[in-house]
């Protein structure tokens, strides 16, 4: 878990998505399926965040099978389009029996289901999560090239670069804020959630506290950061005590009389063009702090 | 005598003033006393306030209402062996706890959470006394805690396997083990009317335990009416330990360790041991919940997996000891 580690790892992903994104064609094509033949026709994705890279950049028809989870609203940025796959629950056996001629999984996905599609003779393509606003695009280049959808995958590069690129805006004081999940997890600037708070012009509190690569913050250390805005997810129904502390009287006194109403939510889960409804949604929050900062 | 009084009271309050001054926040002791006290509803104010003084006070109210139910049953059952989490009923209370979180019960009615785990806790008190009973063997009560322990673990998981909530099943620790993190005022008023409840009832005891160690015909000779003593114990028992459990999870061995070890220092005698026990129990948890915090802060390191360390070697010496009457 070191931080350097991780660090050399991001490093080293993004200099594979940079020759990647050079080869372009001549990778994809040396792909799963072979230099002359035709884009998997028979799509079965078994991640969340594949679903919706899918769902944006598959031709009609090609994708077969989204997961269970593209469906929830809560989760899934995409739930309405989803509606209209089969789904399925990630299971080796189900997505066999689908007959997929490509599989997307994320880094994350059992690893045993992988390997058992794979000795099925099913090309797997796994995906890393996105931990920032780069790894966003180089997302999309990569769906674009497994799905033999090249050309639509820069169209979308193209539109989430000007998109972000209007979302830029200089900003004279970067008001505190804090993102704050169940269990008293916090996302520090290493992470997707993290550039979402800075894009949006926010300084994060987890920095200050030492959780740059995120981490449990004690409630006593956010009560004494003392955020302009806290980022916190929305609950999910049935009780839980690791979500209690979203509406500890602490935290409930940092969210009244401040920057209310922000939730971390679907868009914030995928590295997906979606995170830039986040950033927007976001700097509006910010816009209606007072520019002079509190006291 | 009085010089134990005031000794397990100056610990527990030493106990108390550490808990309320250690924590991540890292702030001097005067300073955060000082934010206590005074209040200028800075964040320190909301610090002490709402986090540390809450969770020193759940801390004592949970290991009084532990050690003095272990001290009742102890007396009652003239076993060194009865404790509310070896016999089960810690293990009931949470699973009526967890049973009114998930249907919603807690959320709909203020009582429903301690009054749901009362309501567990009773069961089990019931079972065990009918089953072990003040003439029963330990043989029995040890069987009977146990299944009844595995059976309210089980659901207990069941419940929270089932629970839409993708964090609920993660907590089966927290049921288990207990944890006193990120508590709030509202989870001390919870508790504190039905813990207060039960400590009325149980300390009505103690006459009635002393008769008892003469023989339960000597003290019917006494003018001890038995039944009044079971009724006290089993209503003040479900009634303290289960409104603690429903807010600090199962913490085990609190009520086997503190009367054992306080049980010499009052002369045996069960009506002392009573109030003894209450000082020393909040004394036991408030520590153990000072060491999470020291020995792993940025765990959240269960208090049940420390009074076990210190419980179970002691639980497994006194079995040694009453081996020839079990065997």
């Amino acid at each position: 878990m070191s931080g350097c580690a991780r660090r050399s790892d991001r490093r080293l992903r993004r200099a594979a998505a940079a020759l990647g994104l050079w080869l372009g064609l001549s990778v994809a094509a040396a792909g799963p399926g072979g230099a002359d033949e035709a884009p998997p026709a028979r799509v079965v994705s078994i991640n969340l965040c594949t679903d919706q890279l899918a769902m944006m950049l598959a031709a009609p028809g090609q994708l077969h099978s989204v997961t269970n989870l593209a469906t929830d609203p809560r989760v899934s940025a995409m739930a309405e389009e989803a509606a209209a796959f089969p789904s399925n629950r990630g299971a080796a056996e189900d997505i066999y029996l689908m007959r997929p001629d490509l599989v997307l999984a994320g880094r994350y996905t059992a690893q045993p289901t992988v390997a058992m599609l794979r000795r099925l003779g099913i090309p797997v393509v796994v995906f890393d999560p996105a931990l920032s606003l780069d790894d966003v695009r180089t997302r999309m280049v990569e769906m674009g090239a497994a799905l033999g959808q090249e050309e639509a995958a820069a169209r979308a590069v193209a539109i989430f670069d000007a998109r972000r690129a209007a979302l830029r805006e200089s900003v004279s004081r970067r008001p505190s804020a804090a993102l704050y999940y169940a269990n008293g997890y916090t996302a520090g600037d290493r992470s997707l959630a993290g550039e979402i708070l800075a894009a949006a012009g926010f300084e994060n509190v987890a920095e200050a506290a030492g959780l740059s690569a995120g981490g449990r913050m004690p409630l006593e250390v956010l009560a004494l950061a003392a955020p302009e805005a806290v980022v916190t997810a929305r609950p999910y129904p049935g009780a839980s005590r690791a979500e209690d502390i979203l509406d500890h009287p602490v935290v409930r006194a940092l969210r009244e009389g401040r920057a209310a109403g922000a939730f971390a939510d679907r868009d914030w889960i995928c590295g997906t063009p979606h995170v830039l409804a986040a950033i927007e949604s976001l700097a509006e929050l910010r816009r209606t702090l007072p520019p002079e900062g509190p006291e | 005598m009085t010089r134990l009084a005031l000794l397990l009271g100056a610990l527990v309050a030493a106990l108390f003033l550490g808990s309320l001054t250690i924590g991540p926040a890292g702030v001097g002791a005067g300073e955060s006393l000082r934010a206590l006290v005074l209040g200028d509803a800075g964040p320190l104010t909301l610090v002490m306030r709402e986090i540390r003084l809450p969770r020193a006070l759940l801390a004592a109210i949970v290991g009084a209402s532990l050690g003095l139910a272990g001290a009742a049953m102890q007396g009652y059952l003239r076993n060194p062996l009865a404790e509310p989490g070896l016999i089960g009923v810690s293990g009931a209370a949470a699973l009526g706890a967890v049973i009114a979180l998930q249907t919603g019960l807690a959320a709909s009615w203020a009582l429903g959470l301690p009054a749901a785990a009362l309501a567990g806790a009773l069961a089990a008190v019931l079972l065990v006394v009918a089953l072990a009973g003040p003439r029963g063997t330990s043989l029995t009560l040890i069987l009977a805690g146990i299944a009844i322990s595995a059976l309210a673990a089980a659901l207990t998981s069941l419940v929270l396997n089932l629970s839409p909530n993708p964090f609920a099943a993660s907590e089966i620790v927290f049921w288990m083990m207990g944890s006193l993190a990120d508590r709030s005022m509202s989870d001390v008023w919870v508790a504190l009317p039905f813990t207060a409840l039960g400590w009325a009832l149980l300390m009505t005891m103690g006459r009635g335990l002393d008769a008892l160690t003469l023989g339960e015909d000597a003290a019917g000779a006494l003018g001890i009416r038995l039944g009044r003593l079971q009724a006290a114990l089993v209503l003040g028992t479900a009634s303290a330990v289960g409104a603690a459990t429903a807010v600090a999870g199962t913490i085990g061995f609190v009520g086997l360790v503190v009367p054992h070890l306080l049980r010499p220092l009052v002369g045996a005698r069960p009506s002392r041991l009573l109030w003894a026990s209450a000082l020393g129990g909040a004394a036991m948890v408030l520590a153990a919940d000072i060491a999470v915090r020291l020995v792993l802060p940025e765990r959240d390191l269960k208090l049940g997996v420390l009074t076990a360390l210190v419980g179970a070697p002691l639980f497994l010496h006194l079995i040694y000891r009453t081996r020839r009457e079990m065997g």
